[in-house]
């Protein structure tokens, strides 16, 4: 394999005042070879590939290409080795069209010093047309759906001549057709000899893409594993460093009450008839594909977008819900799916964040009162075992699991007795989402009625009591616990 | 460790009750203070208590604007109004006094004037749902005209004398601008940290959306900000109107950017979400020192021009470059 060695990352070790990132990591990738990177959240993998493509420099360590020795400085010169990274928040310019976007910086001119649009067109399409693109090259991609921006950027990276590609996370916003469209593409340049390095929080993905599996633990190696010799439960032992438990699981409680009841919402285009309950101490899963209205079902009910038709009644009555005020002071809770982009406000800190819908409920005369919510900001923070549970470090710098223990968080301060929650574990590490079932479970145990959205179908099955399915904005199948299968919940989300 | 200039977990942990007061505004705070030293050593004059009184007189005016202006940017918004409000505002109340109307129903209406201005301003920006740069950008020549129209053009003279005793006289020897100015901050800083309110209003420039989903009426939040930055606008009118004894159709042009100026010398920023009141407050100190000091020292009025935009610069680079290492 030596012959064919592209990339050989030796002894990296990374120091942050008060962390030590990286610890000494090796990570080796050959031509032709998708290398998995996996760890839990804060495992070291982002901090690794930053050093590889050049965003900080290692402490010490040595990085070679292809049997020569190479000081990454900056991105550009990263990017000249042939290393390119495909981030997760994608990094064209919206505005721009695929043709603008694959020339940028290095825009094709003719003999006049103008630009050839004619010919870069051509280009464009010539790129393009090996990632099995058929698109219209003169539409901003910013109108383009994301799986093609993505795809959009893994051929601006390649046709730059990137030889390592390093993918972070580029599922976790895509279809499952959208995903083998994804693969199709990353075994092609896998065959033509490019390097890649995949993260991703998705065993299932890993062993149906991956030759190799490098995994962190703590900013440290713990080992390769070549992934057709291996299997998820190994993998998880690695990463976690002991047995994995059973997720997602949870034992159902007998209903109560109905709590939440959704009548024939409708917005026009986007949602029709919707019509859904949810009972006290119940937990009801919503599934569905990406796109089926799943989000917007949920946004509708607290106000956030308008509704065309439908009503919602608590406890039997009705309530007018026109804005996430109303919502909030009827009890509703809603933990977006976005969480950096509508979740958090990120340079705040946890307390800020933790108490912001209940922070009139703070005051003396009209003036916050700090210590109270300090108290209140730890206990919150205690209830979604926050670590470490220091309410005054800023939200921007907290791992995905932290963050989205920040989202629920602030809702337990509440009065909400409804909880909507959006795609709650994604993106985030295995530990980290255990605590949140955990926590969805004393939700429903303390009377709550919990509405799950997640793309996740091990988590659909393992934590709901009643199970709904959603396509094209309408509620097409619904079922309990009991009758609910995997294959059940596909069919009624694919069929049409 | 002594390489990277990061504040160490560590450090962060551990208990600096003034660090979140200070911590920040510490690099404006020696800037001003180089200013002061350079000054004096230039001129011995500079550094005269009575001098030093007359610094702060003369930055209130761009204070008080500047308050409110920390509060509309730290919304991620803009209020390029403030000067033509000052103007409109003056001019009312001006002319109200001159036509025999009581002092206290002269200020009252002032400030009502800009009270109902920054309320025009926001709702043109919420339920319009135009962004503030337009909406202000129209209003600043809108009521720029309307006082223009008013006034026809001519300045009104006659303020009351005990009008400008109130406003511009002094109080245990400070210029009245000068206490009226560090109320409004002193307050300013405490609704803004220590107010539902306040928090909120840094959560909608953080995040508007997750400000919006936490239940938050984002909309009614952001009219009250503009109506502050409005009253706010009629407070420094008063104090011009009551220093220079009249008021001209044409005064206050030109506030609005001193104002920008100094909010974001004091570290907010335009995107929003951040913020300082004792920030922007040196921000204007430091406009107003420099005018002073320039002027001791008998720079031409030309060239404090070009020593002010670049100081403006300057101090925002280094701010800029202190946060890039700090985050």
């Amino acid at each position: 394999m030596t012959a064919t060695q592209l990339l050989d990352m030796r002894d990296i070790t990374k120091t942050y005042p008060g962390v030590q990132a990286l610890k000494q990591v090796n990570l080796d990738l050959s031509a032709g070879e998708i290398l998995a990177l996996v760890g839990e959240n804060g495992a070291g993998k982002s901090t690794l590939m930053k050093v590889l493509s050049g965003a900080i420099t290692a402490d010490s360590g040595e990085i070679w290409l292809g049997g020569q020795r190479v000081q990454m400085a900056d991105p550009r010169q990263a990017r000249d080795l042939g290393i390119a990274m495909i981030h997760q928040e994608l990094a064209l310019a919206p505005q721009f069209s695929a043709t603008q976007n694959l020339f940028m910086g290095r825009e094709m001119t003719g003999r006049s010093g103008l630009i050839d649009w004619r010919a870069a067109r051509q280009e464009a399409r010539r790129i393009l047309a090996r990632f099995h693109l058929d698109i219209d090259v003169d539409r901003p991609v910013g109108r383009m759906p994301l799986a093609i921006r993505q795809m959009i950027e893994i051929a601006r990276a390649i046709s730059l001549g990137a030889r390592i590609v390093i993918m972070d996370e580029p599922t976790s916003s895509l279809t499952t057709h959208e995903t083998e469209n994804l693969f199709q593409v990353t075994r092609q340049l896998r065959d033509e000899g490019v390097g890649i390095i995949y993260i991703s929080h998705h065993l299932e993905e890993l062993f149906a893409l991956c030759d190799r599996a490098l995994v962190l633990r703590d900013g440290a190696g713990v080992g390769s594993v070549v992934l057709a010799n291996s299997d998820r439960d190994q993998l998880v032992r690695m990463m976690v460093g002991r047995e994995p438990s059973e997720f997602a699981q949870r034992e159902p409680l007998p209903p109560g009450p109905e709590l939440l009841r959704v009548e024939n919402i409708t917005r026009a285009g986007v949602l029709h008839g919707c019509s859904l309950t949810v009972h006290q101490g119940e937990v009801v899963g919503l599934a569905g594909l990406v796109g089926a209205g799943r989000s917007e079902l949920a946004r509708a009910i607290i106000g956030a977008d308008p509704m065309d038709g439908g009503r919602i009644l608590l406890h039997g009555q009705e309530v007018r819900v026109r804005s996430p005020e109303d919502a909030a002071k009827a009890g509703i809770a809603y933990v977006p799916e976005d969480r950096k982009g509508q979740g958090l406000v990120l340079g705040m800190p946890i307390e800020a964040n933790l108490t912001l819908p209940v922070l009139p409920r703070l005051t003396k005369w009209g003036i916050l009162r700090t210590r109270e919510r300090r108290t209140l900001a730890q206990k919150l923070a205690a209830d979604v075992q926050m670590r470490p549970p220091d309410v005054r470090r800023q939200v921007g710098k907290l791992s995905g699991g932290n963050q989205q223990k920040v989202v629920l968080g602030k809702w337990l301060g509440d009065n909400a007795s409804v909880f909507i929650l959006d795609e709650p574990t994604r993106g985030i590490d295995v530990e980290a989402k255990v605590e949140i079932y955990t926590l969805i479970d004393r939700l429903a145990r303390a009377g709550a009625g919990v509405l799950l959205i997640s793309s996740e179908l091990q988590e659909i099955l393992g934590l709901s009591d009643r199970i709904a399915v959603m396509r094209q904005g309408r509620i097409v199948d619904e079922s309990s616990r009991a009758d609910a299968t995997e294959e059940r919940i596909v069919q009624a989300a694919m069929a049409g | 460790m002594a390489a990277t200039p990061n504040v160490s977990t560590v450090e962060r942990l551990s208990p600096r009750p003034w660090s979140g007061l200070l911590g920040r505004e510490s690099g404006i705070i020696i800037g001003l203070l180089a200013l002061c030293v350079v000054f004096s050593w230039l001129n011995p004059a500079f550094m005269r208590v009575d001098n030093l009184l007359d610094v702060a007189l003369q930055s209130s005016i761009t204070a008080v604007l500047a308050i409110g202006m920390t509060i509309v940017i730290i919304t991620a918004g803009i209020d390029l109004s403030v000067g033509s409000m000052v103007a409109l505002s003056a001019y009312l109340t001006a002319d109200l006094m001159a036509r025999g109307v009581s002092v206290p129903l002269a200020i009252v209406a002032g400030l009502g004037s800009g009270l109902l201005a920054g309320a025009f301003n926001g709702l043109l920006i919420t339920r319009g749902k135009l962004p503030p740069f337009i909406v202000t950008l129209g209003t600043m020549s809108l009521m720029r005209g309307l006082v223009l129209i008013y006034s026809q053009g001519t300045p009104v003279y006659g303020v009351p004398p005990e009008f400008k005793a109130l406003i511009a006289g002094r109080l245990l020897g400070v210029p009245a601008p000068v206490v009226i100015a560090a109320v409004i901050a002193i307050l300013a800083h405490l609704v803004l940290n220590y107010t539902p309110f306040g928090q909120q209003v840094i959560a909608i420039g953080g995040n508007e959306e997750a400000a919006r989903l936490s239940g938050i009426n984002v909309q009614r939040r952001l009219v009250s900000v503009y109506m502050i930055s409005g009253v706010l606008a009629g407070v420094a009118a008063l104090i011009l109107t009551a220093r220079l004894g009249a008021a001209e159709p044409i005064s206050g042009t030109g506030y609005e950017l001193n104002a920008i100026a100094a909010a974001v010398m004091g570290g907010a920023s335009l995107s929003g979400g951040q913020g300082s009141i004792l920030g922007t407050v040196v921000g204007a100190l430091i406009m107003g020192a420099l005018q002073n000091g320039l002027t001791l020292n008998n720079v031409p009025a030309f060239y404090q021009q070009v020593a002010v935009g670049a100081v403006i610069i300057v101090a925002v680079f280094v701010d800029q470059a202190r946060r890039r290492n700090g985050a």
